[in-house]
This record gives structure tokens, sequence and C-alpha cells, in this order.
């Protein structure tokens, strides 16, 4: 029992699965296909500035919309009789089960021209294409991730103690400050995870804008998909760079994270 | 005041409901379409026997259970040693180990699902196969042995180790020991570690996608390649019946959860 020895094939384990291939992702991207050094890729992965600006935008609109969407709808529910909020977080659990591309197919289904909505429009006399454009693609991605906004900070609220509740209101706050000052602050750790689990999945996806999205629709994971079985060493550079950008940005959520728990 | 607000709440959430839903709903109805477009022309099941028929599909489904099954009891056995002897190293190496044990969990799919393929390419010419089943299990391991460790690591530090040694004391061997106290702690957090690790391998598709080869399919390939040409609606078929499997699994789940609340209630 306090032997070391049961970690042994685990370390064995992530270091030729988890870490040699991050090594050797880094190789690859500076390196040309010969294995000579080369700062060549990295050039390359800048003719794709605009697909990751595209990326980031699309991801920070998903990750607003489903902030804007979870954050009154967690609150709604910790406000509901205990057995009615496990029923209702089981409803929210329930589509996140289905398949990833299936729930991308069915609003391919919903939004194409002659779909449902489309025709629903089109009798009330307005007529317009839904798919092939951003909104699309964000209303596919709040779609995807939404319950990864919405569980974190529930239970973060859930677990707020009534008692300062009530104390808030019997030194004389109306709800609504009762919420700035008790509710608002304690939910913030719920928040950052929720933003944590809904930008990095978003901004590093790939499938929903080509499924959704119009042609200049394209983000960073369409990128490497596209290249990476053909020319693995700027495939490489451009994966060296979203991930590093997500480490940055892991790190700053982490710190906003602790700043917030020691205030 | 107060009822105002209800009624508001209760509209806010019967949309979200709606949009969650909807999609959904609209797949299982044209599932019983009889025409491949989205006018409906007519009730069928033509659909259903057609998927059933499909023997792509059924293989795709029995590759997918499989590879869920194998990596997710490979997993739990790998992360639950793991657990029990990262709890023995102390300060600095403790948290080297364990953040690198986060790595597959932060870092995105997309990018250890090309890792793993460079990985895999590289060891394939070297010594000589292709990508494959077992490329496949070893990346859904991958993804899947942190979760065990992180649901085990909070149960190991949590157990009282004096337990352990009163086992010994009382003429247990180390296996009896180690079997009948450690193992029976750890259990809540090894069968939730192997459950998410099950339901994660059934998921995924990025991660297969990069290090399944040329010929290994799985139910989300079958889907991707199915979806890729646009019309064909045995995939709302298939996507009625995934929904159903899904509805009947997470309320036999709620059902036993509730059941066990009742009986611990009943003993404290």
């Amino acid at each position: 029992m306090k032997s070391r020895k049961p970690s042994v094939p685990y370390i064995i384990w992530m270091l030729v699965f988890t870490l040699i291939p991050i090594v050797m992702i880094g190789f690859t991207a500076f390196t040309d296909k010969q294995g000579n050094f080369t700062l060549e890729n990295f050039s390359k992965a800048f003719f794709y500035t605009d697909v990751f600006m595209k990326s980031l935008w699309i991801a920070l609109l998903s990750t607003a919309v489903c902030l804007l969407l979870a954050y009154p709808l967690a609150y709604m529910i910790t406000r509901m009789k205990e057995s009615t909020q496990n029923t209702v977080i089981m409803l929210f659990m329930i589509p996140m089960w289905m398949n990833f591309l299936l729930r991308i197919y069915a609003w391919v289904t919903l939004l194409q021209d002659n779909g449902p909505i489309d025709m629903a429009l089109s009798i009330l006399g307005i007529h317009g294409t839904y798919i092939g454009n951003t909104f699309a693609v964000t209303l596919g991605m709040v779609y995807e991730y939404l319950p990864f906004m919405v569980l974190p900070i529930y239970t973060v609220m859930s677990k707020i103690d009534n008692g300062l509740i009530e104390a808030a209101q019997d030194l004389g706050s109306n709800s609504f400050n009762v919420f700035r000052k008790v509710i608002a602050p304690l939910s913030v750790p719920g928040i950052i995870s929720g933003i944590t689990m809904v930008f990095v999945p978003s901004a590093s996806t790939f499938l929903v804008a080509q499924y959704l999205g119009g042609t200049d629709d394209i983000m960073i994971g369409d990128i490497i998909d596209k290249i990476f079985w053909t020319d693995q060493n700027t495939g490489s550079a451009i994966s060296l760079i979203l991930m590093i950008f997500i480490f940055v940005f892991l790190i700053l959520m982490n710190f906003f994270g602790d700043e917030e728990a020691i205030a | 005041m107060k009822n105002k607000t209800g009624i508001i709440s209760k509209i806010y959430m019967a949309l979200i409901m709606l949009f969650l839903y909807a999609p959904i709903a609209v797949l299982i109805f044209y599932s019983f379409n009889d025409g491949k477009t989205t006018v409906w022309k007519g009730f069928t099941l033509k659909w259903y026997s057609e998927l059933f028929r499909d023997s792509n599909i059924i293989n795709s489904l029995g590759n997918t259970l499989i590879i869920a099954f194998l990596a997710s009891i490979f997993a739990t056995i790998l992360g639950t040693a793991a657990a029990i002897g990262i709890s023995n190293f102390k300060g600095k190496k403790r948290l080297i180990i364990q953040n690198i044990s986060n790595i597959p969990i932060i870092s995105p799919d997309i990018v250890m699902g090309v890792s793993l393929m460079l990985l895999f390419t590289t060891l394939g010419v070297i010594f000589n196969f292709e990508m494959g089943f077992v490329t496949v299990l070893i990346a859904h391991i991958c993804f899947c042995v942190p979760f065990v460790v992180l649901n085990v690591m909070p149960r190991i530090t949590r157990m009282d180790r004096s337990i352990y040694d009163a086992a010994l004391d009382l003429g247990c061997n180390q296996w009896q020991a180690f079997y009948k106290v450690i193992i029976h702690e750890l259990m809540p957090g090894i069968i939730s570690g192997a459950l998410i690790s099950f339901t994660y391998s059934l998921d995924d598709f990025i991660i297969t996608y990069f290090t399944r080869g040329s010929k290994f399919q799985n139910l989300s390939i079958e889907i991707y390649s199915m979806t890729h040409r646009r019309i064909s609606p045995k995939i709302n078929a298939l996507s009625a019946l995934l929904f159903l499997a899904i509805v009947v699994i997470m309320v036999f789940i709620n059902l036993r959860d509730r059941h066990e609340e009742k009986q611990e209630a009943k003993r404290t």
C-alpha cells in the first residue's frame, strides 16, 4: 500500500503515449521533410492568420452566448424543488449523450433550404437562407457546448449557503441586491470553469464549420485536418500554435480564478 | 411579484428545452418519412429495416462497443493502480506527475489526435504495422486513464490508512487486505471512472478519426461518412434508436440513484 510501484506502468504509458507525441509535434514543427531544422512551417502557418482570428471570434461569440443563456438558467434551476432540479439536469445531459456528429447533422436538417424552419418562416412570408453562415456555426457551437456552461455554474450556485442569502435579506437587501452582492460574486468560480469548458473545445473543434458554415467559415481545426494528411510539418506547426494558445488561455483563466478565490 | 418571475422563468426554461430537443425531434420525425427530402411523403418503417440490414453499421456498432468496453477496463486498471502509486509520492514529484496526467484532459482533442497519429505512423514505419483496431484502442485508453485517476485520487486521500493495517493485524494477508479494504473503499471512484471512460469512448470521433488508419470503422466514423453524403434517412433512424437507448439508460441510472439515496436515508 505504501509502495509507489503501482504507478510505474502508468508513468511509462504517459511518457510513451502523451509526452513523446507532443515532443514529436514540436520536433516536426521545427523541421522539414528531411528532418533539417527550419522555421518555414511557421511562416506557412502565418497564411492562416485569418482562420485563426475567425476561430477565435466564433469561439468567443459562442462562449458569450452560452454564458448569457446559461447563467439565468442555472439560477432558475437552483430555485426549484430538489427532485425537480435532478430531473432538469438529467434533461440537459440527455442531448449531450447523442453522438457529436448527429447533433450537428440535426441542425443541418433543421436549417437547410426547404427544411422545417425555412418552410415555417416561408408560410409567414419570410424568405431567407439560414445555413452556411457564421450565425449557423455559432448556433451549432452553442448547441454542442451549452450544458458545459450550465453544469459548473449550477454546481457552484447550488452550494451557496442559504444562511448567507437569509442574512442579506435580514439586513435589508432586496432580491436584486442579494443577487448582486451574494450570489453573483460567489458564482464566479463556476463562470470561469464554464468559460474554459466551452471556449477550449469550440476554438479547436472541427467539422461544425464544415457542416453549418459558408465558404469563409473555416476554423483552425478544419485547417489542421485538411493539411495534416499531406504536410505533417506545417500541420504540426499550426497544432503547436493552437496548443500554446490554449495553454496560455488556461493559465490566464486559472490566474483569474485564484484572484477571485483570495478576494 | 414572485408569481410573475415564476412565469418568466417557466417560459425561459421551456424555450431552452425546445432549443435542446427540437433538433432531435425533427430527426426522429423524418426517420418515419417515406421520402428522401424534407417533404413529408407518408409514414414508413423502411429506413429502420434498411438500417438493420446494413452490415457496415452493425459491424461499426460492434467495434464501438468492443473498443469502449476494452478501453474502459484497461484504463480503469491502469488508472486505479496509478492513483494508489501516485498517492505515495510527495511534494514536487507528485505535482509533476499530476500535471502530466492532466495534459490529455486539457489539450484539444484534435492536437491529441494528430500527435498520436504522428507517433503511430513513425512507429509503424519502424515496426512495420498499420494503424487500426489496436492503435484506436491505445488512443482511447490514453484519453480515458486521466479521468480514472481523477476520480479515484480523492477517495485515496480521504481514506483512513489505519484500516489497512488493522486488516493485516486481524490476520489478512497483503492481498486480502488490499482487496477487502482498499479496493472496497475506492470502489465508488473506480466505478465512476469506468463509466466516464466508457461514455467518452462511445462518443469519441476526433481521436478515432486520426488513429484509425484506412480500414477500421466504428459508429462515429460510419456516421461521419454517412453525413458527408448528406442525404441518407437511415441516419435519422439510427439517431432515433440511439436517442431511445440513451433515454432508457439515463432514466435507469436516475432511478437507481434515487433508490440508493432512499436506502442511505433509511440507514442514518
